[in-house]
């Protein structure tokens, strides 16, 4: 446990904002985690969250009218931001992949497989088309694909939802990256083809030895498949702990709210616990606490100060006023049908 | 592919037979008798009625019919009533013309509306972008004749606007000649300036909104995640999947151009099909009327017979079967 | 008490047909549903659970013919929808509503909330004109809306709260069987949470009857009585809540339970991992459809078709089609993976 693991991404304060007709809006606003090497991070949280605005930002794939207001995004010690938009390419699809939510459109529909997973060889390594066509159809083996010198010269709309998934992996992990992005990677495919996704992206992580960055809503995903997990709620991380701490100790009551609105299907409940209101919009942040004017146990002081992401304990930070010294409030919540103290 | 192209070719039929029909009826569908129409007025019963016998009109209409397009199948679209040459003569003296001119209209337009369309994409909302836009807009707006009669006094008669003298050399290459189509590439000029604007416009509006559609895609996000360069993410990934509506626009231009050069034709003095139609309208020469339309509805649906071909070739979404 | 039928669901198919060829002839159908029937009591929550294409939906849309069923009988109270006019059908639809996935989708976005639901009221001649008003307050509180809001229009709503409009209307015409078409698919885990409660709130409180289609087990196992599994456009298992998680029968229903992620990292699971996709519900497999990725298929279920059956080892009422579930449950066979 006291081993210190080696950082290979660090997450620092950042900041994206976007344009719209609405005014300014700050999608991402101080977001801070850590990606410990050859380990997989959980990025979890509902709609409007700015999970997904995270990772694009780290990739440096924000759509023209968001940018990085602030912050720093160390990747090997190396800030991204301060790339050239030439060492950035040469960093995106090689040392940092990224796969989507929709498999069904996210490769391009007028070149074959092979030769969308050949292009990022060929970038990346500097590769004959020859060699990196054979490179590609090992690669299809690699991510079980029944085939791969059939299914090379097929093009995505000849493939299932799942298999195209496959082929998203294959692409990102062509050049063998040390990290890889997986946006809500199984959202749009039916649980068993899920599961076997998961699997996948398991299996491949042990083998080549990768830090993986799982964005998800399924609080079911997060416990199966991460080490840690960042907790965020509109536009900030509110609770980043190991994810055994998360399920079993909670501490935010923003997290709290989730699990007990989870319905489940491992065990019978009695009622959800459904948070009560909805995510405020990013035009008119509450100015305390983000979550105060849903959270359960709220004081008067979390509707005025925002509360800042503080360490408690080992590798555990949280964003609350209810673990700081002067909390006067009630800590005493329910989880999983059960009363606890959540404080101490 | 081969019984695609078949089974398409087979199905061109039923529309070729329509269009037979359609063309053979213009002549019943203009009030009076045709052969009094066409004999032109003051002319003797007995003319107009050894005309009629000539024409074969006193016959049922679908023996006509039946007559009509056995020798059109034959290539054989009757005589002119004027001149007396076979329609196939008088048509085929005129067609290449009206194909070159549209040829070298489609050219222009497809290489300034794909580029204008391109930047006008890549630069979303910038001035430059709006700068394009309006532009498109006028070249739209803009009524062919117009335009033709506009470059005639502008460039052609060297009248510039404001009192701006012509440099020697434009004018070199755009003056009137009295030689006729043909005989000099700068004959050709303004006609298709006049003839390709309007084009070069619509392709210039559908290549942009096509473009600003591709690069919204999922799979252009997934282009830049894997490194590659801006510019092929434009010139690779996004104009393949963006010109496959534009490639629809550009054949029926084609069509277009080949059916709309009537006025350009007229204002140029170029004898082409156009003004072999418009001539044959006024002086009610209805068998070349007929052939004319006949030919051009022909090309019209090749051409869009190509255009469906092309685009398997460039999405391979589309199941042909 | 004895359970009364509201709905009884015989043989019913759907094929959809597929054009093609030279004259755009039927040259195949799409077999979305194959011979589905089951009954559904007053008063109770049925679920139908499943992944893409196995017909949930279309069984949803059949029902209410929204889409006319090529075959099969659909009772309500007593009278076949299946043969009734389109006039009569329209009467009936007050008694049935239907709920779906996006409700933006389904309400017209340029009525205000109170004009959507005066329509639907006024369709159905629930109640006269000058009382409607009150009503449609009194709906908007009942699903957790303001009466104020009643002016507004669709796009000035959250998702959620527009899953409440949608309910709105759907009680609006006092019906006795709501069709829920995965509700609370596309809300977040904090708002679906509100919406189902509502639902049980409103079932009490009215007596509703629920028949809910949905892919997610979570919600199924929190909501139903009953659930019934399809897989390509056939029942593989219908059973009672309990029963079926915890005694599922049809190796279909274990590797969909397995498959699905237990928010518990102390969880241990046995996971089964189905090969392949779904197969093409266009040409089905012969014999039991699920045997090109079952992993106790032998020949008999390439051949033979399985009924829908009950055994010693299952609770009344529950019922699954597969030749070995007695053998796989007492662990005579083993899978072949």
């Amino acid at each position: 446990m006291t081993q210190q693991l080696e950082n290979i991404l660090e997450v620092n304060n950042l900041q994206t904002v976007f344009a719209t007709e609405g005014g300014e809006v700050r999608a991402v606003d101080g977001v801070s985690f850590v990606v410990p090497k050859g380990k997989t991070i959980g990025i979890v949280g509902e709609s409007g969250s700015g999970k997904s605005i995270t990772s694009l930002s780290i990739l440096r794939l924000l759509a023209k009218n968001g940018k990085v207001n602030d912050g720093e995004i160390l990747f090997k010690g190396k800030d991204l931001l301060k790339l050239t938009d030439k060492q950035m390419r040469d960093i995106r699809g090689n040392q940092i992949s990224m796969i989507f939510q929709e498999p069904m459109t996210s490769l391009n529909p007028v070149y074959t497989v092979g030769q969308q997973i050949s292009e990022t060889l060929i970038i990346h390594k500097k590769i004959s088309k020859q060699e990196a066509m054979k490179q590609s159809v090992d690669m299809l083996k690699l991510v079980g694909i029944p085939s791969p010198e059939k299914r090379v010269k097929q093009y995505p709309h000849e493939l299932s939802g799942g298999m195209r998934q496959r082929v998203m992996i294959a692409m990102a992990l062509a050049c063998d990256p040390e990290i890889l992005i997986a946006d809500e990677p199984t959202t749009a495919l039916d649980v068993t083809i899920q599961a076997q996704i998961l699997e996948l992206i398991r299996d491949l992580q042990n083998r080549l030895d990768m830090s993986v960055i799982m964005i998800t809503h399924d609080l079911g995903v997060v416990a199966e498949t991460c080490d840690y997990v960042a907790v965020m709620y509109a536009g900030q991380v509110v609770e980043y702990s190991d994810v055994r701490t998360l399920f079993k100790n909670p501490k935010h009551p923003y997290t709290l709210g989730l699990l007990n609105s989870l319905p489940r299907h491992d065990v019978d409940q009695e009622k959800l616990i459904p948070i009560k209101g909805m995510v405020p919009s990013p035009h008119d942040m509450p100015v305390g606490c983000r979550f105060a004017p849903r959270c359960p146990v709220a004081t008067q002081a979390c509707h005025t100060k925002p509360p800042m992401l503080e360490s408690i304990g080992n590798n555990e930070q949280i964003r609350c006023w209810m673990y700081s010294e002067e909390w006067d409030g009630d800590s005493e919540v329910t989880l999983y049908g059960e009363k606890r103290t959540v404080k101490g | 592919m081969t019984k695609y192209i078949i089974r398409r070719l087979l199905q061109t039929i039923p529309v070729l037979i329509g269009v037979s029909i359609l063309v053979f009826s213009l002549m019943f569908l203009i009030p009076g008798d045709p052969a009094r129409v066409m004999a032109g007025e003051g002319a003797s019963e007995q003319t107009i009625e050894n005309l009629r016998e000539k024409l074969g009109l006193n016959d049922p209409a679908y023996v006509q019919y039946g007559r009509f397009i056995t020798s059109a199948v034959k290539g054989d679209l009757g005589n002119s009533v004027r001149s007396g040459r076979p329609v196939m003569d008088e048509i085929s003296a005129r067609f290449w013309i009206t194909v070159e001119l549209s040829i070298y209209a489609t050219i222009l337009s497809v290489f300034i509306g794909l580029i204008a369309g391109i930047v006008s994409a890549v630069r979303h909302y910038t001035l430059t972008d709006i700068f394009i836009m309006i532009i498109a807009l006028f070249g739209l707006s803009m009524p062919n004749f117009w335009l033709g009669l506009v470059l005639i006094q502008w460039f052609a008669l060297g009248n510039l606007p404001f009192g701006m003298d012509m440099p020697a050399w434009l004018f070199d290459i755009v003056q009137m000649r009295p030689s006729g189509w043909g005989e000099s590439w700068r004959q050709m000029v303004l006609p298709v300036i006049t003839l390709g604007t309007g084009g070069a416009a619509i392709i210039a509006r559908m290549t942009r909104s096509s473009m600003l559609e591709v690069i919204g895609q999922d799979y252009i996000r997934t282009a830049r995640a894997k490194g590659v360069s801006e510019r092929l993410v434009i010139y690779r990934h996004a104009l393949k999947n963006a010109l496959i509506p534009v490639v629809t626009v550009i054949g029926l231009e084609f069509g277009g151009f080949l059916g709309g050069a009537v006025l350009t034709e007229t204002i140029f003095a170029i004898n082409g099909m156009g003004r072999l139609t418009i001539d044959a309208i006024r002086q009610r020469d209805f068998p070349i009327v007929q052939g004319t339309v006949l030919v051009i509805s022909i090309i019209f649906v090749l051409v869009n017979l190509l255009v469906d071909i092309s685009y398997k070739f460039l999405n391979k979404r589309i199941d042909l079967n | 008490m004895a359970k009364k039928e509201l709905l009884k669901v015989e043989g019913l198919k759907q094929y959809f047909p597929i054009k093609g060829g030279f004259l755009g002839r039927t040259v195949n159908h799409v077999k979305a549903l194959d011979g589905v029937s089951f009954t559904i009591y007053e008063g109770e929550t049925v679920s139908i659970v499943g992944e893409s294409g196995c017909g949930k939906s279309t069984t949803g849309r059949a029902i209410l013919r929204l889409e006319e069923p090529t075959e099969g009988t659909v009772e309500f109270q007593g009278t076949d929808l299946t043969k009734i006019s389109k006039k009569e059908m329209r009467k009936f639809r007050k008694d049935l509503q239907i709920i779906f996935q996006d409700p933006y989708a389904s309400i017209n976005p340029r009525q205000t909330v109170a004009s959507v639901l005066n329509e639907a009221m006024h369709i159905q001649n629930v109640l006269p004109p000058n009382q409607r008003r009150a009503r449609i307050e009194e709906l908007l509180e009942t699903v957790g809306l303001r009466p104020y809001q009643a002016d507004r229009y669709p796009h000035e709503f959250s998702g959620g709260q527009r899953q409440r409009i949608g309910i709105a209307r759907a009680l609006s015409v006092d019906p006795k069987l709501i069709i829920c078409d995965e509700a609370v698919s596309a809300l977040d885990v904090s708002i679906q949470a509100q919406v189902l409660n509502l639902l049980e709130e409103l079932q009490e409180e009215y007596g509703l009857t629920y028949l809910f289609i949905s892919h997610d087990l979570g919600v199924v196992r929190h909501i139903s009585d009953r659930i019934i599994v399809m897989y390509l456009g056939k029942i593989v298992e219908i059973a009672d809540k309990t029963s079926l998680f915890e005694n599922p029968q049809h190796p279909y229903t274990k590797a969909l339970l397995s498959a699905i992620p237990v928010p518990d990292p102390d969880a241990k699971k046995e996971r089964i991992i189905l090969k392949g996709d779904v197969p093409s519900p266009i040409d089905p497999p012969n014999g039991c459809r699920f045997h090109t990725r079952c992993p106790f298929a032998t020949d008999k279920c390439r051949t033979e078709e399985p009924q829908l059956r009950t055994s010693d080892l299952m609770k009344e009422g529950h019922q699954a089609a597969c030749h070995y579930m007695e053998d796989i449950t007492n662990g005579k066979m083993q899978p072949n993976y």
